[in-house]
Parts: C-alpha cells; structure tokens; sequence
C-alpha cells in the first residue's frame, strides 16, 4: 500500500430519513475493513473531518425538494468522478414525493404553522432527473450487503452484480410459497425490483414495493388479479403508491385507478 | 466604547442524523444569540397520512427516521390500537419491548462509540479512533450488531423494519428461534457493563444544571411503550392529555417545529429523562453499574449522557435476555383490527426520549388527522439553552476549540435531524 492513495469516498444527503447512509455504519463487519482500501472524505454523519474534493466516488441519498438542493447536486457532480443513487428517495423521489399528486402549499399548511418560513419545491424528485447517475442503487432501505457490492465494484473496475429481475422470482428461488396464492394476499413481487431477498412473503405478508418498478413491469395485469381478488380502486391506488410512488410505472399505475376511484 | 462582536459559526454539523448547523452572537463576552439551525428539508409525513390506512401507518412513519423505525412503528401501533380501544398483551406485548430493546441497543451504540466518543477523545470521527483504539472500536461495533441482531429477527431486517403490524406482529418466532439470540446477548451484557466503565472514566466538563425531565413512567417497568408522562416538577398526566400540557411553536431558523410545555418552556426527553425518573426501576445489574459511575439515580450533566446511555444500553441487553427466558409462543402473531371511528394516542420511549402520534380515523379505517411530535422537537429549546450557560463558561478557549465543545454540547442530545423536519448547521458570532 505505501506511496499509493486510496480513491476518496463522499457521501451526499438530500430529503431523507438518513437509512440508506446508515447502512455503511451498519456494516459491523466490513466497516473498517472498507476504511483500509477507500479513503472516507465527506461524510458528515459519521466524521467532522472534510476533505476537499474532487471525489472518486459519490453516494448520493435522498430527493431533491427545496430550490437549494437542485443547485447543490450540480456541485456534487461536478466534484464526482463516479456517482451512485442508493435508495428509493434518491432513485425515485421516495415516500415525500407523494407531495407530487397533491399541492404542496396545502401539505405546508397543514405541518406548518407559518408556511412563509419554508423554502419547498413543489416536487420530489429523483438525482436522474437533475444530473447523469452512473449507477442506481434501489431499496427502502437499501441492502447493505448490495452496498459493498456496488463499492467492491467501484474499486475493481467492475459492473455490479445486483441482479434485475422481479422479487417474485427471488420467492421462487427461496423456495417461499406464494402469499398471494396460498393466502391471498396482495404483493407487488411480480413487478418489483430484487433486492431485499424476497423478504416480506417470508414473513406472512405481500411485497409492498421497497425496490421500486423492475424492468418492463406488466403492473396492469397485476391490477387485474388485485381487483379479481377483491380490492377496490383506492386500495390498488394505494398498492402503487407508496415508497416509489413516483416511479413511472407505478406512478402511471396509480392515475389510472385514482382516476377510476374518482370516476365511481 | 465599541462592543466586541464574535460569532460562533458550524454550517453543517457533523456526527448528528440530518442536516443542521450553529450559530452563537456574543457582544462582549456575552451570549446575545443561539440558534440551532435546522435546514434538512421538510418532509409532510403529517400530510400525506391522511387518507391512507390505518394498517398503513407503522410502515409509512418507520421512513421518517432510519436510526429509529422501531420508535416510529411502536407509537404508530400503539396510536391505532388505542383509536380501537385494544390493549396487546402477553406474549405479544413482550415481543414489542425486545424489539425495542434491539433498537436502543443499536441506536445508542451509534451514538457511544461513533458519534460522541470521538469528541471526548479528540478524534474527528471512529475511523481515526480506531487508529489509536482498535479494540474499543472493534467491541461498540460487535454491541451494535448484537442490537441490529434483535431487529432483523424480529423485524425482518435493521432499517424499516417489515415485520411490525396494528395488533401485534405478521410472523412470531418459537423460543427456540429467540433463543438463538441470548448467547451474543450475554456476551453484548458484558461488553455493555465493560461500555459503562469505559464511558465513567471519559473526562467531562462540570456543567450541571436544572432541568425539567420528561419521560413516561411504569409502575413495574423501565418504560417503552407505555406509562403517564410524568416531570422531576410535578407533571403527571394521561397520553391523551399531551397536547393540553404541550404546544409546538414555528420558529423561523429551523424546519422542525419547538415544542415547549405550556407556561413552562423547554423541558428535557431521553436517556438522562428516563433515567431521573425511573431509575429504581432499572433491573439490578443497571442500577449496581450506574451507582458504580458515581450516578446515584440523578444525572444533571448532559455531557454525561454518554454514561447513561451506556447503562442504558445495559439494562436492554437485561431485558431482552430476561424476556426471551420467559418466552412461550403465542397461540397467534396478531390480534384481528377492524376498522372502527375513533381517535387514538401514544407515547413511547424512542431512543432519543419520547415520542408522541396522535391519529383520528374514519369508521373505515381511513386516516383523517395524524400529529406526530418526535423527541428532537422537544430538545431543540434546551439544547439552545444549554448553549447560552455554556458559551460564557469556556469563552476564554481559542474559537476552533470552543466550536468544537459547541457541538460537543449539541451533540450530548443525539439529536435526529430527519426526525425533527418531518432537524441542525453552528455559526457562533462574537460582538
């Protein structure tokens, strides 16, 4: 290791709940190994020390709300060599981009009892919608173990290995028998992004989307066998939108049937 | 003559959850102002509860706070069960205190080892410390596991907890499948006993003051989920009297709302609150720990938080030892909720103090109105104060110095930013 530096990690909080970021922390095992092999040079949560850019990597958690922060990820990529998402509010605009389907002067008022103090952009949006990602890493939260994948990958040179296909498949895979078939349970396994291991259906209960849309989902055929199953519009509304809301085919998905609901 | 102005300046504060900053005015040696600004965007979870399901609720508040989910799912829980008038017991009931346990254990070792111990030592963060301390490092990582163990068997997995529903639980576990967690848990009690001693000999500035503590109070227990709210002043009242007894209050440098007692002000929630007020309650090993720390039952010094948080961390390895010995599966994960018209309270002891939700539902189980008060709203007034007695006290060290004890003293609270905003950046301004 002698006369080689070590790349320089940063990380980036916008409007979130700070889990994704914790994720590293709670990396008990891994942790200081990884602080052998990546220098850790903005990351406030964990350290007051700063060092001064450009940065090798950039992991970037959270939406952008406010008119500061969609100056500030400007910044951030230009000091970022390589620039990753992780989780669903940075990837999609997360559970606060719920604000999107409503007005965000009313959601003000209701919290808010001077409403002229708060600076709020009127959508939540997600990092790729302001500037290039070169990787999305999905969840809410995100899983750790994918984290020091996507972080081995970055220091190898290589693409990750986070697999695409449905969490349906992952039950399949597990073994887990099907909860919407054995018990008639709504899940979004079919049209959700792997990740999480297929781990809601393990507990006796549906996926509710953590990982956000997978590739060419056919959410209307899933809406279909909802509906068959007895659940109404707002509930199917409900299934869509949740902590990807703001994911196209789940944000498409979730119009329809409000606009059905409104229909009724 | 012209008066000295100095001013005291963190623009973002480093080791809290969230984005937050300081800044302090002095004219002559002399706080004129402290202001704990909050600039973490909001969020409106309050908002867009309404019209969701009232099952929805515990999933929906677990994403206000990645450190916390437990909290934010046991208030919601509680909350929603209370609308209904269902009370959990047995079994159940047990099983939502040692999942708190796993959260207490995994939140304030955070805070210990990596977020407040650095300053006591004069390290920059737990990486540099771990430099000069690896085994010290090495342990409060392998106790953080032991916590994030609890939850991820009882919740699914450590952030945002799947497993957690309005009546009792989606999957519940034989003694056999708890059991497979005692042994680090025995281990994780010794090395919390090994953390209180470790702690008790850290140096701290004398910096004792009287404070108004809050926290909830069990007649049987060292509370988590349930008990009055009760004060060292006198203040003892039912859940659903909390919004008589409290208000918030807008303040225009920070995105999270203050909450102060009506006619009182600021007040204090968390570990040292609890730990004022329940302290005969801890289970004898916690109590014979702090005793030998020099904490008799009463601890007025924030900085000394890291002790009590320590014995505190102690006691929930106990616990959750104590209460996987007792064990028996219930007979079903969960009570069955039907909807029903109704309002609904809660308070329980998330790990930064107590945490308040407040739900009306319709009679089809539709969120009307939701209002949820977390901790770091509450001690957003007293960490102020705390800054106005303590700046004046060590003015004579060099500003970088002071600065840093600055947010030391912020820092004592473990604030949680993301919680606040449904929360912190330090300029410190000398005149």
């Amino acid at each position: 290791m002698s006369g080689k530096t070590k790349p320089k990690l940063a990380v980036w909080k916008f409007a979130s709940c700070d889990g994704c970021q914790l994720s590293l922390l709670d990396c008990e095992d891994e942790l200081l190994a990884i602080t052998q092999e990546i220098e850790i040079a903005n990351f406030p949560e964990a350290s007051r020390a700063v060092v001064k850019g450009p940065y090798d990597l950039s992991l970037v958690e959270g939406s952008i709300t406010t008119p500061h922060d969609a100056e500030r990820i400007h910044q951030i990529r230009r000091s970022s060599k390589f620039l990753i998402t992780i989780g669903a509010c940075a990837t999609s605009g997360g559970i606060q981009a719920l604000r999107n389907f409503k007005d965000v002067n009313e959601f003000i008022s209701i919290v808010y009892a001077t409403p002229a103090y708060i600076d709020s952009l009127q959508k939540s949006t997600p990092i790729s919608e302001h500037i290039k990602v070169d990787f999305e890493l999905r969840g809410c939260p995100i899983n750790k173990m994918q984290l020091v994948e996507v972080i081995s990958a970055f220091l190898k040179g290589r693409k990750p290995n986070t697999p695409a296909h449905s969490t349906c498949v992952d039950c399949k895979r597990r073994g887990t028998v099907c909860v919407m078939v054995a018990q008639g349970k709504m899940c979004m396994g079919p049209v959700t992004h792997a990740g999480c291991e297929a781990l809601c259906p393990t507990y006796n209960r549906g996926c509710f989307g953590c990982f956000g849309p997978k590739e060419t989902p056919n959410t209307s055929s899933l809406s279909s066998e909802f509906n068959a199953m007895g659940a109404d519009n707002d509930e199917i509304m409900r299934a869509f939108r949740g902590y990807n809301a703001y994911a196209e085919p789940f944000r498409k998905e979730s119009e329809l049937h409000e606009k059905e609901n409104k229909n009724h | 003559m012209k008066k000295k102005t100095k001013t005291i300046k963190v623009d973002y504060l480093a080791r809290v959850e969230g984005e937050g900053g300081l800044y302090i005015k002095m004219k002559d040696d002399a706080v004129v102002d402290v202001k704990l600004k909050i600039f973490e965007p909001p969020r409106f979870f309050e908002a867009f509860l309404r019209d969701r399901d009232f099952r929805e609720a515990p999933d929906i508040t677990a994403r206000i706070c990645g450190i916390c989910p437990v909290a934010y799912q046991m208030s919601a829980v509680h909350a929603m069960e209370n609308a209904l008038g269902i009370k959990i017991q047995g079994p159940l009931r047990d099983l939502r205190r040692l999942i708190y346990c796993g959260e207490w254990i995994e939140s304030h070792v955070l805070h210990i080892y990596m977020l407040h111990a650095p300053d006591f030592l004069g390290y920059q963060d737990a990486i540099q410390m771990a430099k000069d301390h690896k085994a010290i490092v090495e342990r409060g990582l392998k106790l953080k596991k032991a916590g994030n163990e609890i939850v991820a068997l009882l919740g699914g997995r450590e952030i945002h907890p799947i497993n957690v529903k309005v009546g009792g639980f989606y999957k519940v576990f034989s003694k056999n499948e708890l059991n497979v967690l005692s042994e680090n848990l025995k281990w994780a009690r010794d090395a919390a006993l090994e953390t209180v001693r470790w702690t008790a000999k850290l140096p701290f500035p004398e910096f004792e003051q009287d404070y108004e503590f809050v926290a909830l109070s069990h007649p049987d227990e060292y509370p988590f989920n349930e008990g009055r709210l009760i004060s060292n002043r006198g203040l003892n009242i039912d859940i659903a009297e909390y919004e008589n007894n409290f208000v918030e209050e807008h303040v225009e440098h920070s995105n999270a709302l203050h909450s102060v007692l009506k006619g009182g002000g600021s007040y204090f929630v968390g570990p040292m609150a609890r730990f004022n007020l329940n302290f005969k309650r801890l289970s004898p090993i916690a109590r014979q720990a702090a005793e030998e720390a020099g904490l008799k039952g009463v601890c007025q010094n924030p900085f000394k938080s890291i002790i009590v948080r320590s014995i505190e961390v102690l006691y929930a390895c106990d616990e959750a030892l104590r209460i996987i010995e007792s064990y028996e599966k219930p007979d079903r994960p969960f009570e069955e909720m039907l909807p029903a018209e109704g309002e609904g309270f809660s308070c329980t002891e998330a790990p930064r103090g107590i945490l308040y939700h407040r739900y009306k539902i319709d009679n089809q189980g539709k969120i009307l109105e939701a209002k949820i008060v977390p901790p770091t709203s509450q001690n957003q007034k007293t960490i102020e104060n705390d800054l106005y007695k303590f700046v004046p006290k060590y003015i004579q060290l060099p500003q970088e110095e002071l600065t840093w004890q600055c947010e030391q003293a912020i820092r004592n609270y473990d604030p949680c930013i993301s919680c606040a905003t449904h929360f912190l950046k330090l300029d410190i301004e000398r005149n």
